[in-house]
């Protein structure tokens, strides 16, 4: 499941402590792997450009994919039931115009924000039922989804929609600044979703139960823990940080529009791996999705600090992708053959 | 009657038929074809037209899925070749000369030949999942599709090019004929040798062929390159149609209705069997339901909600606890209601799927 493994004392002798570390914390490796792409990224575009690492381009880091992170979060509970979720893009449309026309109609936001929450929770709802209760593939239920989602973003407006409201504009523009570092409060937001999930996923019994399921779920349901419940939950918890995502993404851009978010689901699986979640399910960390939420960005950053064309971005993040892949691959094998 | 009833295309095909039949009746312009200089035209010609890339792309989606995979690359091929083609006509002299689209297509095909040989050396080869495998390429494709156009959408006007989409042979569009080739070709491959069997042997049980000498890696690494290839002419059709090389827009959620007209054909996404006939008969309805929405006077864009209802009703017709439902309401009606079935099977049959789906990952 999540994790240790007894390592085998020849290998010990022969790889040393190095070879203890590796085996025995497997899971982490490809975590540490984001942390140190991470860091040569930024060090190396420091070096480059010289003026990179500077307190206004990494707290724009953080501001520019506040709604990335949020989406990062449900996705990385799904992955890690062995799931996968392809409806937030469009969850996240919608949502987002859907709130962005209630602001319009007058509603205020204490209103408009559940009603948002809600309606990106109920279409997780559907997939979870689905996927538990009917045997659908995860991709397709989350497909229907997906097609549900892009649909009803068109249906409630086929434009898009200006948002006036002061409240959720005071999310984007206000500045709460520590010297040159600032953080808005959709910033503020996201790291919020980011410890929430972290927590929830380490310290609580649901938690355990979405590693447990993820790594096997016929033995966790023989273990008696309550797989139904749970499976349909982390896509309601997916679902609803689609629509957490819709109202950072329309605060950040100051309107609702139906065409946000075509292609993001990519993205954010893209961004959950790199992380270092599994693919197979059982392993995975909220905070690793986190750091690979910031490599997506930084590699946004320098492609649009070299200037060039930023379908570089997605070609490089492909990349990356495959080769956290083939390492996971790897790991897994190791750890099969080591069991 | 029980015969009919009981065939595996019988369902998909009434599903088309009811339709059809109901757009008719309410509108009677959906099915008004009429002859012009020799050629048909209207609304059902207008569906065999434009259904040759979702034609082509489900045709190899069929295979793929066969083979207990998935191919999530092919809208992103399609970008590609489209680029690769329009970009050497663009670039040529003579845009209008048969020679110099042929090169772009015969090139632009090679390409896509070439993005599927990748893919199946990432699932056959390295033992990557396949919907994960195709992601990657999915999320660089476009990406690399927008490069060769330098993030331009190039137009082009070429009349050999536009024949491809919009010209017709002898009295029906072009286009509807290279699906129809396409289908014919491999429908005769696939049922006429034994590559068909085999294929659904390594998609029902892997490990059992294995065992019984079939080499699965060539034949699972021939379904993606026929996938990339398909998509790469479904690529063309579809610049041919737009006269324009569109990265965002080529193919976009492309993959989703092919999956989608696959399932409706009755090939089951859990590999093994599949149909052909019955993709034919799930792309028109796919088609024809499009078609549909527009006459209801529905904007296009809002017809993904239609498209998930009909994903929706799909998958809980296949689901095994309906069919449970459905059994047990025929025996409380026919028999007494004890001998409904016990609930245990709810917990056996979820973790019969979640084994094949384990074992796939492997």
């Amino acid at each position: 499941m999540t994790a240790v493994e007894t390592a085998q004392p020849e290998r010990r002798t022969l790889t040393g402590a190095l070879g203890t570390f590796t085996s025995r914390h497997a899971a982490v490796l490809p975590t540490i792997a984001a942390v140190a792409i991470l860091i040569v990224l930024l060090v190396g575009a420091q070096m480059y450009f010289g003026n990179f690492l500077t307190a206004r381009n990494m707290s724009a880091l953080l501001l520019d994919n506040a709604y990335l992170m949020v989406l990062a979060v449900g996705m990385t509970f799904v992955i890690v039931t062995a799931g996968i979720d392809l409806s937030v893009g469009s969850v996240m449309a919608f949502t987002g115009i859907f709130g962005a026309s209630l602001l319009a109609s007058g509603v205020p936001l204490v209103i408009a924000l559940p009603a948002m929450l809600v309606s990106g929770a109920a279409i997780g709802l559907l997939i979870g039922v689905l996927v538990q209760y009917f045997n659908v593939q995860p991709f397709i239920a989350s497909l229907a989804g997906l097609f549900l989602g892009r649909g009803l973003a068109f249906v409630v407006s086929l434009s898009s929609i200006r948002v006036e409201d002061p409240a959720l504009l005071w999310l984007q523009s206000t500045r709460f600044r520590l010297g040159d570092w600032y953080i808005t409060p959709t910033g503020i937001i996201a790291i919020v979703a980011v410890v929430i999930g972290a927590l929830v996923m380490h310290f609580t019994r649901f938690g355990r139960t979405v590693y447990a399921v993820g790594g096997s779920a016929q033995s966790a349901r023989l273990m008696g823990l309550n797989v139904a419940r749970t499976t349909v939950m982390v896509y309601v918890i997916s679902g609803l940080c689609g629509g957490l995502a819709g109202l950072v993404l329309t605060a950040y851009s100051g309107a609702g529009y139906p065409r946000n978010g075509i292609g993001t689901e990519l993205d954010v699986i893209a961004v959950v791996v790199i992380g270092g979640t599994l693919l197979t399910g059982g392993r995975g960390y909220v905070l690793g999705s986190m750091i690979g939420v910031f490599v997506y960005g930084t590699i946004k950053t320098i492609i649009s600090f070299m200037g060039a064309e930023q379908s570089w971005t997605h070609i490089i993040v492909g990349g990356l992708l495959l080769l956290f892949i083939v390492v996971q691959r790897a790991i897994v094998a190791r750890s099969e053959r080591g069991s | 009657m029980k015969a009919l009833t009981k065939h595996r295309l019988f369902w998909p095909a009434t599903a088309l038929i009811t339709l059809l039949v109901v757009n008719t009746v309410a509108n009677p312009n959906f099915a008004k074809v009429t002859v012009q200089d020799g050629q048909l035209y209207g609304n059902p010609i207008n569906i065999l037209r434009e259904s040759a890339p979702l034609m082509l792309v489900a045709l190899g989606m069929t295979i793929v899925i066969a083979t207990r995979g998935i191919d999530l690359s092919v809208g992103a091929v399609m970008a590609v070749s489209g680029a690769v083609a329009l970009t050497i006509i663009d670039r040529a002299d003579d845009s209008n000369r048969v020679t110099v689209v042929a090169i772009a297509i015969v090139v632009a095909v090679l390409v896509a030949l070439v993005l599927g040989v990748w893919n199946g050396f990432l699932v056959s080869v390295l033992g990557i999942q396949p919907i994960i495998a195709t992601l990657v390429l999915m999320l660089a494709g476009r990406g690399a599709a927008l490069l060769i156009t330098d993030g331009f959408i190039t137009t082009v006007n070429s009349d050999p090019l536009s024949y491809i989409a919009s010209g017709y042979l002898l009295i029906l569009p072009f286009a509807f004929f290279v699906w129809v080739a396409a289908v014919v070709i491999v429908g005769l491959v696939e049922r006429r040798t034994a590559l068909g069997m085999l294929t659904e042997a390594v998609g029902i049980n892997p490990e059992a062929s294995r065992l019984a000498g079939v080499r699965s890696r060539g034949i699972v690494w021939s379904a993606y390159v026929l996938s990339g290839t398909l998509a790469g002419i479904a690529g063309v059709i579809y610049a041919s149609n737009i006269k324009a090389a569109d990265a965002n827009a080529a193919g976009y959620l492309i993959e989703l209705y092919a999956i989608l007209a696959v399932v409706l054909g009755g090939t089951s996404l859990m590999g093994g069997k599949f149909s052909i006939a019955g993709t034919v008969i799930g792309v028109l309805t796919v088609q024809a339901l499009d078609s549909a929405i527009l006459f209801l006077g529905v904007p296009p864009a809002q017809s993904p909600v239609f498209f998930a209802a009909v994903v929706i009703l799909v998958v809980l017709l296949q689901s095994p606890r309906v069919h449970r439902w459905g059994r047990s309401l025929g025996s409380s009606v026919r028999r007494t209601p004890q001998e409904a079935p016990p609930e245990v099977d709810d917990d056996r049959d979820a973790d019969r799927a979640e084994n094949v789906q384990k074992e796939a990952v492997r």
